[in-house]
Order: structure tokens, then sequence, then C-alpha cells
């Protein structure tokens, strides 16, 4: 177990800076998603922290000591690459096996700790196959194990679970968070969808342009985006934004952004709109509308409530309480944001 | 195109490439250098000093006639080798890639003569033709002609183009099947839709499509009648009768070795260089091109 | 691939032309071949009064054992061994010096980097023949004469390999490299467990044309070895005609000849598909 500190980490890629400063304090067992939408630099972050990419500047703390020049075995760390990248000539077992051979593990205690590994990610009957015999989920599978085998104290995900198909990852998603609480290890795990990052993280990283946004416990970040970019990121489907000038009390030049659940359709309200188009889903139903000065705005209501057909007008209302105010710059600055 | 990850360090790649520095250096780049130094100089009748003269050698070389027309042996040699080596492999690779099965089995049986060494080939090409006891020598004095390469020029040349032909036909023939076998049947299938016959659809649509390939075993083709074809002269001809089949790499090592003249060896070597790279360069061009397609 | 390509191609007795066309095609390619064939199993005075049988007689033991034993200058056993010394010599030594070379260029950053890149880049295509003189005082200089290292390294000097091996370690994804280091590996570790096992398709393809090249080479060992216990069996071949104006042994040349063809000829078979695999990725 090791607590994980980023301070002020900067990355420049010659006079391309692609990290502008990102500091997060990691807790032991702690359960750390950096999420971001493709080339916001969350990859770039991680391999900082496994030692890939040398640091520019700041410093990557494992259990209190600078890493900054550790080459990536000696910082204690294991990693899971999104494309997997097992050895594709070794059998299940060796490339499990692999960095404990390089570790000098004795035998008895390699085969003892690859069983375990093999027993807890049922690839038991696997052990002998190459990677190429295996399905998606049981090569994620091993390189899973690959990781827990070398009992790091910290994991390292980049993207694990994208090359598998919708219905996969959800049950290795499941798989991962079980996983990590029974292990406690400290983990910090990249993805670029905010699915994952609500369900996994106890804390997330919201990254935005080289940049983290926002960080905070999942719940948290949904109900108080600090920014325009996190309250559009997080959430499906996104938080409705209307130009603030129109609202009597929205700041000059901002926006306010409303979630789509917490949107009424109703004979009186705020402001008037024309169903545009519907969406049941089953459990809830989106209703797409277009307001008067033009923008869209989803509403999301639930099943039992009639559907409305296209054309109809209605006026949209919700609750001051669950307003979002952000200003020019996209910076949250009513009340709740203190 | 780079590796994303590289190791640290300076020592241990450096000490990776020695092997490779150390030989090149030795065997390809010195040579080279002495070979361009040498060819500025003649070394005075005792071997004792050398004279610079300059692009004196080159001069003496250009005014040579033997030399210009060793130039014009290597130029009618190569095109021969390359026409007669391509046509018969397309040829070949066209009847084989038409049949669905069995071209397999003849891609093995036409294959292997790539095996055989240009200078076995010549021996054995020498053997048919050999003017005392060649089998073929034998039934073409039944036919009334007197075949006799030792003393004729054309057949000389003869000889040893269809020497140097047949080895490459194999490898000819292998590009050329890959080649044949990357072009869509769908689109041979429209133009056969379109009412075109065999001989139309080669011309105006199998033939262009196979283009890239023809242009590649162009150069390839020339490069080796240049060398490789060295095994073939110097068991058939040794260069005679009168200097017909000197082409130049063969006058290359009559000069050097045999005539001990190194400074004009020397030129003669630089020339060639020059030459190889032009060709190089075109090869490097066209296959930049290719990636394109 | 019983497709289209049948529809429009194949029909009745265009498909016995095809054969035909094929046949003596093979039959032109063959038969310089079966005629070496007869001739190393026929007796010398049959040679001698032309026409010369077409079919095989019964002195192919006499030829074979007499070649192999004494041939006409030097047995052509030691000229078969010494032939293989320098083709497994040439195939080796450049698939080693070339993994290394590329290893290094394609897995680190370190000065003169790219120089050196240029510079092997420079030796591809440019063969020895072209250089032969300076190349021939070298090897002189240093006393490889007569020896297998005059005859294997200025043949090893080329960057084909090279090239080939830089570009199939392109090809290896990025994390193979990044987990193995995250497990432990030093470079020299990744290289032997990981990279050398995937390369060794490449490595074995690479091996078959490189021995054929070696196997074949004429020119050079012409030059380097004058002692005939040196001689490779492709270069001795012309080594056992007369110089003068008697008639050549032909039985025994011909025996020679073939026993110069059998051991590429079976690599080629043998390693067929390896070999058209090496062949085709070599010349791109």
């Amino acid at each position: 177990m090791a607590t994980v500190a980023l301070e002020n980490l900067k990355k420049s890629f010659g006079q391309n800076e692609v990290i502008h400063g990102v500091s997060v304090d990691i807790e032991e067992g702690e359960f750390i998603v950096i999420v971001g939408p493709s080339g916001c630099g969350k990859s770039t972050l991680l391999r900082m922290v496994a030692g890939l990419e040398t640091v520019t500047s700041g410093i990557v703390r494992i259990s209190g000591r600078s890493v900054n020049d550790d080459e990536p075995m000696d910082r204690d760390i294991a990693m899971v690459f999104q494309n997997y990248a097992l050895y594709p000539h070794m059998s299940v077992f060796d490339n499990m096996a692999y960095g404990l051979k390089i570790a000098k593990v004795p035998h008895i205690e390699i085969n003892e700790r690859v069983s375990n590994t093999a027993r807890l990610l049922q690839l038991e009957e696997f052990l002998k196959r190459k990677p190429r015999e295996l399905s998606g989920g049981q090569r994620q599978r091993v390189a899973m194990g690959r990781a827990i085998v070398r009992k790091p104290s910290v994991f390292l995900f980049d993207e694990p679970l994208s090359n598998l198909d919708a219905k996969l990852r959800v049950q290795m998603r499941l798989e991962i968070k079980a996983l990590q609480r029974d292990l406690g290890v400290t983990s910090l795990y990249v993805t670029h969808d905010q699915v994952e990052a609500m369900t996994l993280a106890d804390r997330m990283v919201v990254m935005n342009n080289g940049f983290a946004d926002q960080i905070g416990k999942p719940l948290d970040v949904y109900a108080n985006p600090q920014t325009v970019f996190v309250a559009g990121f997080i959430g499906s489907p996104p938080t409705n934004f209307l130009d603030a000038s129109q609202f009597a009390a929205g700041p000059a030049g901002g926006t306010i952004g409303i979630r789509p659940e917490h949107i009424r359709l109703s004979a009186k309200g705020r402001l008037e709109a024309w169903v545009t188009s519907t969406e049941p889903l089953g459990a809830d139903t989106l209703v797409h509308l277009r307001v008067a000065g033009g923008s869209l705005v989803t509403v999301r209501q639930d099943a039992s409530a009639a559907i409305p057909p296209e054309g109809t007008s209605f006026c949209l209302d919700w609750n001051e309480s669950d307003t979002l105010f952000f200003n020019a710059e996209g910076k949250r600055i009513d009340a709740a944001s203190g | 195109m780079e590796k994303r990850v590289s190791f640290r360090g300076i020592w241990l790649p450096t000490a990776l490439v020695l092997p490779q520095i150390i030989i090149t250096a030795v065997f390809f780049f010195y040579p080279a250098g002495q070979a361009i130094w040498q060819s500025l100089y003649i070394p005075d009748p005792f071997g004792l000093s050398m004279q610079w003269v300059g692009l004196g050698n080159f001069e003496f070389l250009f005014a040579d006639r033997f030399y210009r027309g060793s130039f014009i042996t290597t130029a009618i040699f190569s095109i021969l080798v390359t026409v007669v080596s391509m046509g018969v492999a397309l040829y070949l690779a066209v009847l084989a890639d038409r049949l669905i099965k069995g071209s397999g089995s003849y891609r093995t049986l036409l294959i292997w003569p790539y095996a055989v060494a240009p200078a076995v080939a010549g021996v054995l090409w020498l053997f048919m033709f050999n003017t005392r006891v060649g089998v073929i020598t034998w039934y073409l004095g039944i036919l009334g002609y007197d075949w006799n390469h030792v003393l004729n020029e054309q057949e000389a040349m003869a000889l040893v183009v269809i020497a140097s032909s047949w080895g490459r036909i194999s490898y000819n023939f292998l590009f050329f099947i890959a080649g044949l076998q990357a072009i869509p049947k769908s689109v041979i299938e429209a133009a056969a839709i379109d009412g075109a016959r065999f001989w139309t659809r080669f011309r105006t649509i199998v033939f262009p499509l196979l283009s890239p390939t023809t242009f590649f075993l162009l150069v390839v083709n020339i490069i080796y009648s240049f060398f490789e074809t060295f095994g073939v002269i110097h068991t058939i001809t040794s260069g005679g009768p009168q200097q017909a089949t000197t082409i130049l790499v063969y006058k290359v090592y009559s000069d050097g070795f045999v005539g001990q003249d190194l400074g004009s060896s020397a030129a003669q070597s630089v020339i060639l260089l020059a030459v190889v790279s032009i060709l190089t360069v075109i090869q490097f061009k066209f296959i930049e091109r290719r990636v394109h397609y | 691939m019983n497709n289209g390509s049948g529809m429009v191609e194949r029909r009745g007795s265009g498909l016995w032309l095809t054969h035909l066309g094929l046949v003596v095609g093979i039959l032109f390619i063959f038969f310089p071949i079966w005629l070496a064939f007869v001739a190393s199993t026929v007796a010398h005075r049959e040679i001698v009064q032309p026409p010369m049988p077409l079919l095989p007689c019964n002195e192919f033991f006499d030829n074979y054992s007499l070649a192999l034993t004494s041939g006409i200058n030097a047995p052509v056993a030691r000229m078969l061994f010494n032939s293989g010394v320098m083709a497994i010599g040439i195939a080796v030594g450049k698939i080693l010096i070339s993994l290394l070379s590329a290893f290094a260029i394609v897995y680190f950053r370190f000065p003169g980097r790219k120089l050196f890149f240029w510079l092997i880049f420079l030796t591809l295509m440019l063969p020895v023949e072209v250089r032969i003189v300076p190349t021939f005082e070298v090897a002189a200089n240093l006393k490889m004469l007569n020896s297998y290292s005059g005859l294997i390294l200025p043949l090893v000097a080329s960057a084909t390999a090279t090239f080939l091996f830089r570009q199939f370690f392109l090809t290896v994804p990025d994390e193979l490299a990044e987990a193995a280091r995250v497990d432990g590996a030093k470079p020299m570790r990744f290289f032997v467990d990981i990279l050398l096992p995937m390369s060794r398709t490449n490595i074995a393809a690479l091996f078959v044309i490189l021995f054929i090249y070696g196997w074949n080479q004429y020119l050079w060992p012409l030059l380097i070895t004058t002692d005939p216990d040196m001689n490779t069996i492709v270069m001795g071949l012309k080594q056992m005609f007369p110089s003068g104006d008697e008639i050549a042994n032909w039985p025994v040349i011909m025996a020679t000849s073939i026993l110069a063809m059998v051991p590429p000829v079976i690599v080629v078979i043998g390693m067929q598909k390896l070999f058209i695999r090496g062949l085709i990725e070599s010349e791109k």
C-alpha cells in the first residue's frame, strides 16, 4: 500500500506544454480515475507516474519519496495497457511470471503466486495457452493478472476496457472494482468514459486540455461541477447550457446550466420550448426541445409520464437551487461552488 | 516513424552498433574512398609511388575505344537479359495465374532455379553449347548450323544472355505472380462483362495494374545484369571473343586483377558506383511513390 | 478460392493450352539441369563422342565419389565444406550484427543515431563488385587471403538486413517495450526475451535469402582464395576446366555442378514459404 502525490506536474514535448501543472494527493488504497476526452493529457499524466515519460517539472511521490528519476521497475508499480501488451510468444503463465522471474523470485513462489492469481481471475485452465488463443476478455484478465501477481503498491490502468465490447466492459468494470476493494491497492485509472469514471472512482480527476478542472468524489463532481467543461462532460445526456443574459439572476456574459433531470415540462415556467423529438429509453424518456432563442434543451422525464408528441409547446421550469451559474471564463460562480 | 518509448543510455546503443560500424568502415567506406582516391592517381612503373593525374584516368577511359565499347556491350546485354527474363516470367506467371488448381505446384517447380548460382548456370549452358561436346551444338550441326560462340561474337552474346536470363526467370516469376494475385478479381470480371476478351483485358487492365511490379523488376534486373552476371561471363566467355561480352564489371576485374592497371580499374569502379547510385535513387523514388498507391 | 476468376478465366480447351504453356516453360527451365544430371552419370568417353545420351547411365557412383574425394584440383567435399562455412558465416554474421544495430537505432535515442542510420542506408545496393580492387587490398593487408574471415567479413558489410529488422521492429507495438520496462526488464533482457522470439520468422526468412546469397558468391571467392583447398564449390567449378586444349572432364564437372546446386535448392524448396516471404519483403 502506498500514497501517491503529484505536485504541480508539468509536461512539455519540445516547446509544446501539454500538462500545465496538476496536483493530486492520493491516499492509501484509494481508487482514482482520471477522466477526460482524448488529447486532454490524461494518459501522459499516468505515464509520468509509471516512469514511461520523463517529468518536465514538478514531483511524483510514491509513499512520500520522489520517484522522478526512477526506472519504472523501481517504482513498485504495475500497469495494465489499453491493448494489453501481452508478450505474444509467451504462454499465459509466462506472461504473468515474467516480472517475477526478472526480480529473481524463487520458482516455487512464482508458481504459487501465479496460480493464486490465476484462480482469482478464473484463468487456471488457460495458463498454457498463448495470448492469440484467448478471447478479448480473457486477454484483459491476463493483463490484470500480470499486474496483480507482482503485488505492487500502485496499480496503473490505461483505458483497460476500451477494446472490449459493451457488455463485457460492464462486467469487467464490476470485477475490477471488486478486485481493487479486496486487494486494497492504491490505483490510478485513466478512461475517456465518464460512466466508468463515475462507477469506479473513489475520487475522480476531470482533465481538460492539460488542466485538472476538478478533483472530487463522483457524486460531488456531478452535483457541483466547477466548470462548464465538467458540467458538460460528466453526465449523460450532458447538462443543458443557456445564455445567462435572458435571466434576471444570470451573470453578464455567462452561462447557466441545468441537468436534464432537473427540468420540468409544465404549463407555465421560465422558458417556452417546442418538442422536436423524443427518445423513449424504457426506464425514462429523453425529450428534446428547441427554445425561443434557438438553443436545444434535453429533458429527462420518468417513464410513467406521458410522451409528448412532436411540435407540442411547453414551458420549461426548474428549481432555483438546481441552477448552475458560470462566468464568461466558464468557472462556476454561484453560492454552492464555495 | 519513431518509437514513442526508448531506453536510456549512450554506451549500450553505441556498443550495439559498433560491430556494424567497424565492418562497414573497414570493408565499405574505406575501400570506396580508396577507389575514389586511386582513380585520381597512376602508379609509377616500379609501383613505388603514385602520381597525381587528376581526372586523367577518366579522360583516358572515355578516349579508350574498348571502354566505350564495354558501355555499349553492357547496355545491350542488360537490356536483353531484362527483356528475356521478364518476358518469359510474365508469360509463365499469367498462365499460372489463370489456374485455380495446381498453380502452387507449378510455382514450386518454377522457383528453384533461383537457387542455382549464375556461375553454375554458366557451366550448364556452356556444356550444352560446347563447341566439341555440346548436345545442342551437335543437333544444330545436324540441321546445318555451325555454332561457335568461341569465335562468333553474336553467338557469344546470345549464349551469355540466355544463361543469365535462365536463372532469373524464377525471381521475376515470383514477383509477377504476387502482383497478378493482388489485382482484384472483380476488376477483371467487370471487364469481362464489358465484353473484353482475354488479350484485351490483359492489355488494358492487367498490364497497367501490374506496372508497379514491372517497373520495380526493371530496375532490379538491370542491377542484376550489371553485377551478378559476372559468374556467367567469366565461366562461359571470359569476356571474349574480341571483348564482345566484356561488360563493365568484368572490365573492372580484368583491368584491375589481370591487367594490374589500378588507376584505370579504380576510375571504372567510380563510374560504376555513379551508375548504380543513379539506379538506386530511381528505385527509391519509385518505392516512395509506390507507398501512395 | 473457387470464385470469379475461374468463371472468367478458365474454359475448355483454354485450360489445356494453359497447362501446355506452363509445361513447356518448365521443360525449358529443367532441360539444362536434366542434361547436367545425365552427364554426371555417364563415362567420359560417351561425352567426347557426341551426341551424348539423354537418359542416365550407370557411372553415377564412380563420378560422384571421384568428384567428392579427389575432384580435379581439390576434393569437392572440401569445397562443399568451404561453401557451407561461407554461406552460414555470411547469413549468421549479417543477421547478428543487423539485429543488434537495428535494435539500437529503433529503441534508443543516442547521439549520432541519425548519422549512423544514413551511413548504413548508403551501403544498400552498392555491391562488393563495385569496390572490388580496394576491398581486396584491405583484405590482403589484414592477412585475410585464403581464410574464412576473408570470405565472410567483406560480404557482411551491407545494410539490407539492418534495414529489414528496423522495419520489423517499428511494427512491434510500443506497449510491449513499456510492459517489459514495467516488468523490470533491462534493454538487453527485453531484446533477448521478447524481441528475438518475436522476430524468429523474419530471422528464418532472412537466413534462407542470405544463405543462398552467400553460397552463390563467385567473384569475391575467386579473388580471395588462391589455395584450391579454400575454394568454394561455385567458384571452384570454373577452376576444374583445363587451361590448354584438352577436353574437360565433363562427368566430374557436371557431378560437381549438381552438388553445387543441391544445398541451396534444398533450402529453397524446404523452406519455400519462408523463402518467398523473405524475398518479397527484403525487396520492398
